[in-house]
């Protein structure tokens, strides 16, 4: 692996340009900048063409005999398949305007990480294989010839994009990078040219239900591990239950929230929740898994994991789905799941059993977000929460690129966050809600071998974050998404020390209040609580944060 | 090159016009053939790009979602920026192609030495507004010479872009603002080295065919004087279809021969983004996909890993764990065909290398979450 750049090494460049255009610029493979090549069987075992044995580093990518009519071919038929593939090859008049709203430009300087170039990437070739103009004209309207450098300069940049949208929220025609990158590794995995690091989970998720290839064992040892922890905690052991038919809701969460830390202290959080309403709900090892590495790699393998989800919902009769907190994953479930593998008819319309709120924007997909599902018991004066359990934490909120750019899930945590924490604090306006920057490592970017590459397109956030760090003191990252919980700690410990990272669901269950004899000294890390309390303080802050409630956060 | 190239294309075109009527007196052919090819050439052309973006499938609702989304009642939903509705869609697209909302979103980033800098950015935003606002007003204005007698509307709208009551004949700040527009949006090309370094030749032509245009007709409205019982006489006979090409004034058919340039080349062309920007998938879609179905016409079946073969595969675990069963356990016998045994055989390699994978990366980062 190679060795990360110190601090002032990675900021040693600036938005400078070669002399030369980008179409003669060659691509240089920097080490830290790049994944694993793919290893074929991974490919063979959920049947990807073209699986070989390569390297990015190989002057030969040992692609197939008739690479470019493959790729020709899958291009023209992804024209007639997305409008809105055509179209963002048609209409980009160069106007700029996405150019520096890239977190990977902002931390690399590169212009081919200008939405604009990186799109032109495919963009020339488009011209010159499918327009008049192009075919006439080459170079002089912007088309170039189809070569194995395009293939390796393609696979370069088109895994330095997190797929996060934020460009085209700046577009004045909406051009998405996140579909051209799509269509671009699509076209890549039509010549068995994807990464190790988005086959392998992709793979484990096909065989054995999610990405980290938890066997129903370790599933189940997992969990257990957890439980046993909440009970130190809090002193109550629930039993979470799992394949259970004829429970009410199926909750679904990302793998990493059973994997690693911090997501398993959120995934604590949502059983608490959970058991301390009396829901009647179950998990599922065969659907363990809500995120979806098959969406960075074509859009069929997409729908291939995604299936089990649906799948399992009518296998076990449950009425409606509960969605954990994870970015991508609600990604595809509002804007994938249903047209996918829908009409969920053997589902009812959701309801909070708790209070009988009927959740209308999900009448068709039947799936609630976690957080929604909070924000109205909250709302509805529900549960009792005591934020000061909270009081050592500064806390700021990043939102994820996928729930909001791609969803619009913005008030819901901030309204939650609100009430399980006394002291939240914004980053600056530019860089959050729909304007928010990427934690750098989405879209199957959270390898380790491309650690040089996270740090620099987790840069602009980690500015961001400093700049509340420096104002308020923030100590805590709070997020909804297990990309953010996997990949955020290294970035802060990179770039802001001392700064940590939570899901929102593991503050909740710190400031879930049980039962009248809930005292707790410890919260879910088992860190000292900022000061031990009498009863006489808990019910004060009961009391404070269960008064009425006019939703005025939530419309703020 | 790429600079000096479409400029001097423009100014040949120019030339050609010019010299087709100055000396060579060719007033039918550039007043009338050209402009009724020009025409034809663009409507078609207009619709068949239109047909062909339509022919193509929308296969997913993917609004760029720029607000809060329509959730809980109590929530405030963001209805321009993340539409649930039609009426929300068409207000959406209303701001984006009438006031350019998202480029009023623009910020510029700077680097400094040890972090970056967001900016707010409003002079692209201004500056395309100008010039796209002068540019619709000039066009609507032209209807006059097309009919007769002038709607009241066209005078009312003279009126309000005239309304300094500058100059003689009046200067309409439209004039001003496209020319202004235009320089603007030339100017960024080539002074900010990130815009010059993404731009094309085709990014300047149609800027120096414009500007051409412009210029030509501002030259006839405020310097050389044509005819303009001609000019209105030929246009009405070109929409009964009866012209008389009268004017002689070449610059009048510089300008002329200029549009009908534009007319053949704006279909083909980024131009295009004229039309486009009505079929944008991120813009005029509703984020309402939980709630209403959105229905793929190319939707296929696709190879599944079923349940009752992960229950088969992992059986004698989830027995062990007591997990509930619901298919008698099939032992894996002597594989009948090859190839199967084969893929077995590879997936149980691939799932223990992926298993040490992710408990090495744990081990080391704990990024190995999927």
């Amino acid at each position: 692996m190679a060795k990360l750049p110190n601090r002032t090494e990675m900021l040693d460049f600036d938005f400078s340009l070669p002399p030369q255009g980008w179409m003669d610029t060659t691509t240089e493979f920097k080490e830290g900048m790049f994944c694993h090549a793919v290893k074929p069987e991974k490919l063979e075992a959920v049947n990807m063409p073209n699986a070989h044995k390569w390297s990015a580093s190989d002057e030969d990518w040992g692609l197939p005999e008739d690479w470019k009519a493959i790729i020709l071919q899958g291009m023209a038929d992804r024209l007639e398949k997305y409008r809105s593939f055509k179209l963002f090859m048609d209409v980009c008049v160069r106007c700029g305007a996405c150019a520096d709203k890239c977190h990977f430009y902002m931390g690399t300087g590169d212009p081919k990480n200008m939405p604009v170039l990186r799109a032109e990437l495919l963009r020339s070739v488009y011209k010159r294989y499918f327009t008049r103009a192009g075919r006439m004209f080459g170079s002089l309207v912007g088309a170039r010839d189809l070569t194995e450098d395009v293939i390796k300069e393609w696979w370069y940049y088109f895994y330095q994009c997190t797929e996060c949208r934020r460009c085209s929220a700046f577009c004045p025609y909406g051009i998405d990078q996140a579909e051209i990158t799509i269509m671009g590794r699509e076209l890549l995995n039509l010549l068995g040219l994807n990464t190790d690091w988005i086959a392998g989970p992709v793979e484990n998720c096909y065989m054995r239900g999610n990405h980290v290839g938890l066997t129903p064992p370790a599933i189940l040892d997992n969990v257990e591990f957890m439980m046993d922890d909440l009970e130190t905690v809090t002193g109550h052991y629930f039993e979470p239950s799992f394949n259970r038919k004829g429970a009410e809701i199926l909750l679904v969460c990302p793998s990493g929230d059973l994997f690693a830390e911090p997501g398993t202290y959120t995934f604590m959080g949502y059983i608490m929740l959970l058991e301390h309403l009396g829901l009647d709900y179950t998990l599922s090892t065969y659907a363990s898994e809500g995120g979806n590495f098959g969406f960075f790699t074509s859009n069929e393998m997409a729908k291939r994991l995604n299936s089990k989800i649906y799948a399992e919902a009518e296998r076990l009769g449950v009425k409606w789905i509960l969605g954990g907190e994870c970015g991508h994953m609600w990604r595809l479930m509002q804007q994938y799941m249903d047209t996918w593998n829908g009409p969920a008819d053997f589902l009812e319309q959701p309801v909070s059993p708790i209070t009988g709120t009927v959740f209308e924007n999900a009448a068709s997909t039947k799936m609630v977000h976690m957080v929604e599902f909070t924000a109205d018991l909250i709302y509805n004066n529900k549960i009792k929460l005591d934020p000061s359990r909270n009081d050592d934490l500064v806390v700021t909120f990043h939102d994820s690129c996928n729930t909001a750019r791609g969803m619009g899930i913005l008030e819901e945590p901030r309204y939650v966050l609100k009430h399980v924490c006394n002291h939240f604090y914004e980053m600056p306006d530019e860089t959050i809600r729909e304007k928010t920057l990427c934690c750098g490592s989405g879209s199957g970017l959270n390898a380790g071998e491309n650690m040089e590459l996270r740090m620099r397109g987790g840069f602009p956030r980690a500015e961001a974050v400093r700049s509340v760090v420096d104002r308020f003191g923030v100590n805590m990252v709070a997020n909804i998404c297990a990309i953010d919980r996997a990949t955020m700690p290294a970035l802060m410990d990179y770039w802001n020390p001392g700064v940590g990272v939570t899901g929102l669901h593991e503050l909740v269950g710190n400031a879930l209040v049980l039962d009248e004899n809930d005292h707790r000294t410890i919260n879910l890390r088992q860190e000292e609580l900022p000061s031990a309390r009498t009863d006489k303080e808990i019910a004060d802050a009961v009391a404070a944060v269960a008064g009425p409630d006019d939703g005025e956060e939530g419309a703020a | 090159m790429k600079i000096i190239g479409p400029f001097i294309a423009v100014c040949v075109l120019a030339c050609i016009a010019w010299l087709g009527t100055g000396p060579l007196s060719l007033y039918t052919l550039f007043g009338i053939i050209i402009p009724y090819l020009a025409f034809a050439a663009f409507i078609v052309g207009f619709i068949i790009r239109i047909v062909n973006w339509g022919r193509s499938a929308v296969p997913f609702r993917i609004p760029t979602t720029a607000g809060q989304e329509k959730s809980l009642p109590w929530i405030k939903q963001n209805k321009l920026d993340n539409p649930s509705s039609k009426a929300g869609v068409f207000g959406r697209m209303a701001l984006e192609v009438l006031l350019f909302r998202s480029l009023f979103r623009n910020a510029s980033t700077e680097k400094t030495e040890d972090g970056i800098a967001i900016g707010s950015a409003k002079w692209l935003w201004l500056g395309a507004l100008i010039f796209h606002w002068s540019m619709l007003i000039i066009v609507l204005r032209h209807f006059r010479l097309f009919l007769d007698p002038i709607p009241a509307w066209i005078s009312a709208l003279e009126g309000i872009d005239g309304m300094f009551q500058i100059g003689l004949p009046v200067i309409y700040l439209t004039d001003l603002g496209i020319v202004a527009g235009l320089t603007f949006l030339f100017l960024r090309r080539v002074v900010v080295p990130r815009i010059r370094y993404i731009s094309q030749a085709i990014d300047y032509f149609p800027l120096f065919l414009l500007l051409g245009i412009a210029c030509a007709g501002i030259i006839m409205r405020y310097f050389t004087k044509v005819d303009m019982s001609a000019v209105k006489e030929l246009c009405l006979g070109l929409v009964s279809f009866q012209p008389v090409a009268n004017v002689t004034e070449p610059i009048f058919y510089v300008h002329v021969f200029l549009v009908c340039c534009l007319l053949v080349y704006f279909p083909w062309s980024k131009l295009m983004h004229a039309g486009g920007v009505f079929f944008s998938p991120t813009r005029n879609m509703a984020n309402n996909s939980r709630a209403v179905r959105h229905v793929n016409p190319w939707n296929y079946e696709v190879k599944k890993h079923t349940y009752e073969e992960y229950e088969n595969e992992n059986w004698e675990k989830m027995k062990a764990l007591g997990l509930p069963l619901d298919f008698e356990h099939v032992k894996e016998e002597e594989p009948p065909a090859e190839a199967e045994g084969a893929k077995a055989d590879a997936a149980e390699g691939a799932n223990a290398g992926a298993a040490e994978g992710a408990a090495a990366e744990a081990a080391t980062t704990q990024d190995s979450e999927g």
